[in-house]
C-alpha cells in the first residue's frame, strides 16, 4: 500500500523527498485536478491557514499558481516582494522571516537567489517551508509538474527517455527535474553548449550530448529551458543567433526526426530561442498542460505538508 | 483476521438491501430527476450493490444517474487525526442543479462524514433535496444533529466499539460485523 503522508514536513527540493513521496503528490494532484475542473474550484481544506509567498527573486507563473492554489484549498495569503521590502533596507532574511511569523503565519511559500535559502531557515524556524526555487539550485514544485505531464502522456517514466536542453548550469529546473526523473526510473539526458553544462553531471546519472539533432533522435520527451541572461555574469555563448542556430527546435526538425516526441518547457518562452514559435503552438508541445497541473500539483503539496502541521488539539 | 462477531448473517443482509432497494422505488418510483451518489469507499460500496438491485427490479437499466463523492478534502478533522486521510478520486460527471440526491454511507456514527458530504454536494450545484441512506446507524454515537431517512440495521454499541460493513466476493457472503475496543485496529 502506498504511503498516506509525506515524509518530511518541508519541501525544500526533490533530493530530499522519497520515491513514495512523489507517487503520493501525484495521486493527490490527480484528485485536486479533477477539483479545478469544477465550476466551483474551491475546497476548504486549509481554511484555518495562513500562508505567506515570500518571492526575493521575480516570478510571474510560479507566484500566480501557488496563489491559485493556496486560494483554491482556501488559505489565506499574504504576498510579499523582495523589491517593495525592508530588505532593500538592509535587514537579513531571518529577520524578514521572524517577522512575518510573528504575525501568525503556519506556512512558507519561498523563492530566493541564493541556493540553500531554505534549508537555512528550515534550521532555525518552525513553519512548513516549500522552495519556489532557490538560486541555481532546485525547483521541485516544476519538476514534479514536469513529471506529472509526462506521466499523463506516457504512463509509467520508468525506462522512458527524457532529454533536457539549454543552460543546464544555472538551470534549477534542470537539476530538480534529473533529481525526480531519475528517482521514478526514468532515463534521462542533457543537452546544450560544453560552456552551460555542469563538468561532473555525469556523476548524477545523467548522460550527455552536443548534439541536438542526436538528442531529439534518443528521447521521448524533450524539455526545453530558457537561456538566462540574467544569470550569465560572464559571456557563456557568443551570441543568442549561435546559440539558436545550434540548439533552437524548430518545427522542421522536428517533422525531421523518426518518431513523434512530446515537447515541454518550463517558461517564459524566449520564442525564436531555444524554441520557433510554430513548435510552441504546435500539438508536439504540452506546455499549457504543464501549468495547468502546475496548480494541481501545488494544490497537493500544501495539502499534504499542511496535514504534517500538528495542530492545537483543545 | 480477528474476528469481530457477526451481528448481521449473509442471508440477513440481502434481505435488508432488499427491503432499502424497495423502500427506494416506493418513494423515487422512476428515478426521474434523481441520482444517488455514494461517498468513498464504502459508500461507493454499497450503492453500486443497490444500484444493481435496483435495476434488476425495475425498468431502471442504465437510468439511474451515479456519482462518486470523496470528502478528504471536506474534514473538519483534517490534521487532528492520528491517521492521515486517504484520498480518493470524486466521478460526478453531472451537476445537482434542481435534482433530488440520495446520499449514501455504510456506517453514520460521529455524522461529521455527512456533515463534510452536504458540504461539498454544494459545490456541484444545489439540490432539490438530500436524502441519507445508510446500512448501520450508530444512534446513540452521534455529535451532530443528523439523521438517516433510510436505514439498514440500527446499532447500539459503545463509543470504542467499531462496525465493519464486511463485502465478500459473492453476493451470499456479505456480512456486518462488530469489534471489541481492543480488536478494532485489525
Amino acid at each position: 500500500m502506498s504511503a498516506l503522508e509525506m515524509s518530511t514536513k518541508h519541501l525544500l527540493g526533490i533530493k530530499y523527498i522519497t520515491r513514495e513521496d512523489i507517487d503520493l503528490i501525484f495521486s493527490t494532484a490527480e484528485n485536486f485536478k479533477e477539483v479545478i475542473n469544477r465550476p466551483i474550484k474551491k475546497v476548504p481544506s486549509l481554511r484555518d491557514i495562513t500562508i505567506a509567498n515570500l518571492f526575493f527573486e521575480n516570478s510571474t507563473r510560479t507566484r500566480i499558481s501557488f496563489e491559485l492554489a493556496e486560494k483554491r484549498l482556501s488559505a489565506d495569503v499574504v504576498n510579499f516582494s523582495a523589491s517593495s521590502s525592508s530588505v532593500k533596507k538592509g535587514e537579513t532574511l531571518l529577520d524578514t522571516v521572524n517577522n512575518i511569523l510573528s504575525m501568525k503565519v503556519d506556512m512558507i511559500v519561498m523563492r530566493h537567489p541564493a541556493p540553500g535559502a531554505h534549508a537555512f531557515l528550515a534550521n532555525h524556524i518552525d513553519v512548513n517551508i516549500i522552495n519556489a526555487g532557490d538560486g541555481t539550485h532546485e525547483h521541485p514544485t516544476q519538476a514534479l509538474l514536469d513529471a506529472f505531464s509526462m506521466r499523463e502522456k506516457l504512463g509509467d517514466l520508468k525506462g522512458k527517455k527524457v532529454v533536457i536542453v539549454g543552460d543546464i548550469l544555472h538551470s534549477r529546473v534542470a537539476l530538480s527535474n534529473i533529481f525526480c526523473l531519475k528517482k521514478l526510473g526514468a532515463e534521462v539526458m542533457v543537452c546544450g553548449p560544453p560552456t552551460l553544462i555542469p563538468k561532473h553531471i555525469k556523476m548524477l546519472g545523467v548522460e550527455v550530448s552536443y548534439n541536438i539533432r542526436e538528442a531529439l533522435e534518443w528521447c521521448d520527451v524533450a524539455n526545453v529551458l530558457r537561456i538566462q541572461l540574467e544569470r550569465q555574469d560572464i559571456k557563456y555563448i557568443p551570441s543568442l543567433r549561435e546559440y539558436s542556430s545550434y540548439f533552437g527546435i524548430d518545427l522542421e526538425l522536428l517533422n525531421s526526426l523518426k518518431k513523434d516526441i512530446i515537447i515541454m518547457h518550463p517558461g517564459p518562452i524566449n520564442r525564436g530561442v531555444e524554441l520557433s514559435g510554430d513548435v510552441a503552438d504546435s500539438e508536439h508541445s504540452i506546455i499549457l498542460d504543464q501549468v495547468e497541473n502546475g496548480v494541481a500539483i501545488r494544490m497537493a503539496v500544501l495539502y499534504l505538508l499542511a496535514s504534517k502541521r500538528n495542530v492545537i488539539k483543545a | 483476521m480477528a474476528s469481530g462477531r457477526v451481528i448481521l448473517s449473509p442471508s440477513k443482509f440481502n434481505f435488508v438491501l432488499e427491503r432499502l432497494t424497495h423502500q427506494l422505488i416506493e418513494n423515487y418510483g422512476d428515478f426521474d430527476n434523481t441520482c444517488i451518489v455514494g461517498i468513498q469507499e464504502k459508500g461507493v460500496r454499497l450503492s453500486q450493490n443497490l444500484i444493481k438491485l435496483l435495476e434488476s427490479k425495475s425498468d431502471l437499466k442504465n437510468k439511474i444517474e451515479f456519482g462518486k463523492l470523496d470528502i478528504s478534502f471536506y474534514r473538519d478533522d483534517f490534521r487532528l487525526r492520528d491517521q492521515p486521510i486517504k484520498v480518493s478520486p470524486t466521478d460526478l460527471e453531472f451537476s445537482l442543479e434542481g435534482k433530488k440526491v440520495i446520499l449514501i454511507d455504510d456506517v453514520l456514527y460521529s455524522g461529521r462524514t455527512i456533515q463534510a458530504a452536504l458540504a461539498a454536494l454544494q459545490d456541484f450545484g444545489r439540490p432539490l433535496k438530500v436524502e441519507l441512506l445508510v446500512m448501520v446507524d450508530r444512534r446513540f454515537n452521534r455529535q451532530l444533529p443528523i439523521h438517516p431517512d433510510y436505514t439498514g440495521i440500527v446499532v447500539d454499541a459503545l463509543d470504542e466499539a467499531y462496525v465493519r460493513v464486511v463485502w465478500g466476493d459473492d453476493k451470499n457472503d456479505h456480512r456486518i460485523r462488530i469489534f471489541s475496543a481492543e480488536n478494532r485496529k485489525v
